[in-house]
């Protein structure tokens, strides 16, 4: 039968659905379930108005190893639970969307396959932020710490006909930190950010990277000002869970670093 | 319980059209912007290879030869004085964006550099010309990152996470819309002046796409439930390389950079179909000559899919130029690029038709363009027409902030110039008796089941290629699963995230656009563009240089009628490559 640990606490379900667990069926009628592989999710669950506590859900689906984790989630909303609540949209590791706590780590479903998980995976929200149902967590700190960063280019010189001049090293110097999807998967994989409401987090600072070093940028005293403060980048113990998470592969805490540096040095 | 909220401008979606509006709009005259999803999570963010303006920064250039490369790409069907707006403002708009601090590839001398893209020539057709501005191969996500940072800078008002059900026309004048909050589950009313539609695509309709799973045709299908005909919806884009079985898209600039396509047989078979640009063809062109090549057996080990070789670029090339792709083909198919070549098979990418509009983003109706005062759409829910019958890539990025910027622009115009009209009595009440009727259901049909049925049916029968007894054939199908749609029940009745309840509305967005698509497939016994019968394989300007305008009836059919396509310099001629 379904093993049911909610959080530990609150181990009785008032919900008058059926139990929660299944077996897929093969779907097509020859048997073939082709390469097929059995893949039991195991999901912690949050509704507050079924109820206050969380607690955990298995499934188990039928997948191709080539599939996604975002896949076989799917196939449990569709198939199973319509009621499991997930944000994705690309589906291939572009929008952001899906970050999620993955067999313990920060993780894209659409960028994880079954294959690398198989038999068995446990899915949570990712930590640090409120969650409001299942795998849905309220992003707004997390956007709020992101919108303190003064995330766009200030430069009030008038700008001439034509395109800023900027080198290809120029460029290159801040590359890395302009592919961040505001994901979230590197600021909730921080325990500095888990423990400090007051902690802009990891990809907050990236972001101010990402102008502070863009040789068309005028706002990098201001960036720095605010990273200084007690809520900023010194918070930082370099703990590499960021560089970890992300699923850009972006050196995140070596921006922190040079961030850091910049703000002791007083420039770039 | 219904909050209702007063906007000069609504602005329906947060890609690039709704972003590059409400920048136009925000600060003249009060704003909110409405969408689906948190704004860095639009799809305009996937687009990868790069945005085309005739800077002439690495060879000669002109606006003018865009302008006809649009044409031409677009099989003659596209509004000639509308592409050359495109073309001519392109230029404009790249350096904007610069401004902005758009962080583009530079050229050693620090200049914007740009690089070659299917379809875009040099004087005429004469050879590939290097004309497409980029950031690596991630040009959608930066000018998504780029317009909404300028937003924050701006204060732009944001309502994330509501979705939009039912537009509001009273006595045939925009008067807003009704949004759906996700988190709550409440009705919103927006009653505004102005509302523009900047909702994106439909690929879901397909099976094998590149859409998002959220590009479900929102925009389009609410304005065409409130009487709004949709413009050419005939004509929908296969990107030659999608990842094979899963769509996911390896871009054109591959081929820009110097990829070339493999048969089976270890051809490259383009130099057979388009022997001046080969394998940076249009789109539709290469889509349909994989598609033959697969039918005579030539397919890779005779199966449905081809390869995508880039093993003779250089390697700095590849991890430089092209890195998510390439890292696209190392996750989902385990192929190391720089060593093996690439399974790829056509994927369902780009909807040319949409909700028509003139250039200044006005939403028009009937054969006359009457325009519905004070409603507006941009970007690819909408049809200026600027891609005719098949868009060229890197279009779509131009098209996003050139018709979104021009759209806003009249929205502040009109709004200060009209007062707000009353709301309709009951404003809500029809969104809401519509979510009543899916959560009240007592059906027991899949909602997933009957999307599936409509993904596959539709790929195999509307796809790349097309017939009249297929398209008959799926003509049917959408009436059992019209029928079956009317029957199916949404598991989750609850008010938070109901995202259950959301994807049943999606599907019945789904349903309209593929209606009109199959209907106006059907009726244009021709080949143009993305729309290719085989029963008629030749274009046929005599019967159809024309817009078709898909309406629906009051029992739910659709009507078709059309409108002559706005020609300018470029006389049609045969499209050879």
């Amino acid at each position: 039968m379904a093993e049911r640990e909610g959080p530990v606490d609150a181990p009785v379900d008032v919900r008058e659905t059926a139990p929660r667990e299944y077996q897929a069926e093969p779907r097509d009628g020859d048997g073939a379930v082709g390469g097929k592989v059995p893949l039991t999710l195991r999901i912690r669950r949050y509704n507050p108005e079924v109820r206050a506590d969380p607690w955990w859900d298995e499934f188990t689906v039928e997948m191709e190893p080539s599939d996604r984790v975002l896949d076989a989630l799917h196939e449990v909303k569709w198939r199973h639970d319509g009621t499991l609540a997930l944000r994705r949209s690309c589906a291939h590791g572009i929008c952001g969307s899906d970050a999620m706590v993955i067999n313990g780590v920060n993780r894209l479903a659409c960028k994880i396959l079954v294959k690398d998980v198989a038999p068995k995976v446990t899915v949570e929200p990712i930590r640090g932020l409120q969650p409001l149902k299942d795998l849905i967590v309220d992003m707004e700190p997390f956007f709020e710490g992101y919108k303190k960063m003064l995330p766009y280019l200030i430069n009030d010189e008038m700008p001439p006909s034509r395109e800023r001049p900027q080198s290809p090293e120029e460029r290159e110097r801040f590359d890395d930190t302009t592919k961040c999807i505001l994901c979230a998967a590197c600021t909730t994989s921080c325990p500095i950010f888990w423990g400090d409401e007051g902690y802009v987090g990891p990809a907050a600072i990236v972001n101010a990277h990402r102008f502070i070093f863009d040789s068309r940028d005028r706002g990098a005293r201001e960036r720095l000002q605010i990273l200084e403060d007690k809520t900023g980048v010194f918070r930082c113990r370099t703990t590499f869970n960021c560089t970890e998470a992300c699923p850009r592969g972006i050196k995140v805490t070596q921006a922190i670093q040079e961030v850091k540096r910049a703000i002791m040095f007083d420039g770039k | 319980m219904t909050t209702t909220h007063v906007y000069d401008a609504v602005i329906v979606g947060a890609g690039g059209a709704g972003l590059r509006a409400a920048l136009e709009t925000s600060g003249e005259v009060s704003t909110a912007v409405i969408s689906k999803l948190y704004p860095t999570r639009s799809h305009t963010g996937t687009a990868q290879g790069g945005m085309c303006a005739a800077l002439g920064n690495v060879e000669e250039d002109s606006w003018e030869w865009h302008t006809f490369d649009t044409v031409k790409g677009g099989d003659y069907l596209v509004d000639q004085p509308a592409a050359e707006i495109m073309c001519r403002e392109a230029v404009d708009r790249v350096i904007e964006l610069e401004h902005w601090g758009f962080p583009f590839n530079r050229t050693p001398e620090g200049k914007i550099d740009q690089r070659r893209f299917g379809g875009h020539t040099r004087n005429h057709g004469e050879a590939p010309v290097r004309r497409a501005c980029f950031a690596a191969d991630r040009t959608g996500h930066m000018i998504l990152q780029t317009l909404y940072q300028r937003c924050i800078k701006q204060d732009v008002r944001f309502f994330n996470e509501f979705y939009v059900l039912d537009l509001l026309l009273v006595e045939g004048r925009t008067a807003g819309v009704v949004a759906y909050e996700l988190a709550t589950g409440e009705l919103h009313v927006f009653h505004a002046k102005t509302v523009l539609f900047a909702t994106g695509g439909y690929g879901k309709i397909f099976k094998i796409t590149s859409n998002a799973h959220t590009l479900t045709g929102d925009g389009l299908s609410v304005c065409y439930r409130r009487g709004i005909p949709l413009e050419d919806m005939e004509f929908f884009q296969f990107h030659p390389t999608g990842i094979y079985k899963m769509g996911i898209l390896i871009s054109e600039a591959v081929r820009g950079e110097g990829g070339i396509l493999l048969n089976g047989d270890g051809e490259r078979f383009m130099e057979r179909y388009a022997p001046t640009i080969k394998d940076l063809a249009p789109r539709d062109m290469i889509s349909r000559a994989i598609y033959q090549e697969i039918r005579e057996g030539r397919g890779v080990d005779g199966k449905d899919y081809v390869y995508l070789d880039v093993r003779h670029l250089d390697h700095d090339v590849i991890e430089t130029k092209i890195p998510d792709v390439t890292e696209f083909a190392r996750i989902y198919l385990g192929v190391e690029p720089t060593r093996e070549p690439v399974p790829i098979q056509p994927t369902a990418h780009y909807g040319m038709g949409g909700i028509p509009t003139d250039t200044d983003g006005r939403v028009v109706t009937g054969e006359g363009e009457e325009p519905v005062p004070g409603l507006y759409a941009a970007g690819e829910c909408a049809c200026v027409s600027v891609h005719g019958a098949n868009r060229l890539g890197t279009n779509s990025l131009l098209d996003i902030v050139v018709f979104g910027r021009r759209g806003g622009a009249d929205m502040v115009r009109y709004a200060r110039e009209n007062d707000l009209p009353d709301l309709p009595r009951g404003a809500e009440a029809e969104a809401e008796a519509q979510l009543r009727q899916l959560l009240d259901s007592t059906g027991s049909d899949s909602v997933a089941d009957i999307r599936d049925e409509l993904q596959e049916e539709l790929f195999d029968l509307a796809g790349v290629v097309r017939s009249e007894e297929g398209l008959r054939k799926m003509q049917g199908m959408l009436g059992g699963l019209r029928e079956r749609y009317g029957r199916s029940v949404v598991q989750d009745k609850g008010r938070v995230y109901n995202t259950d309840l959301m994807e049943a509305w999606e599907v019945g967005c789904l349903l309209d656009c593929a209606e009109t698509l199959v209907a106006a497939a059907l009726a244009r016994d021709e080949s143009r563009g993305g729309h290719y019968r085989e029963d008629h394989p030749l274009r046929d300007d005599d019967h159809w240089l024309r817009h078709s305008l898909a309406s629906r009836q009051p029992d739910g059919s659709v009507r078709l009628e059309y409108k002559p396509v706005k020609l300018g310099s470029y006389v049609p001629m045969e499209r050879k490559y």
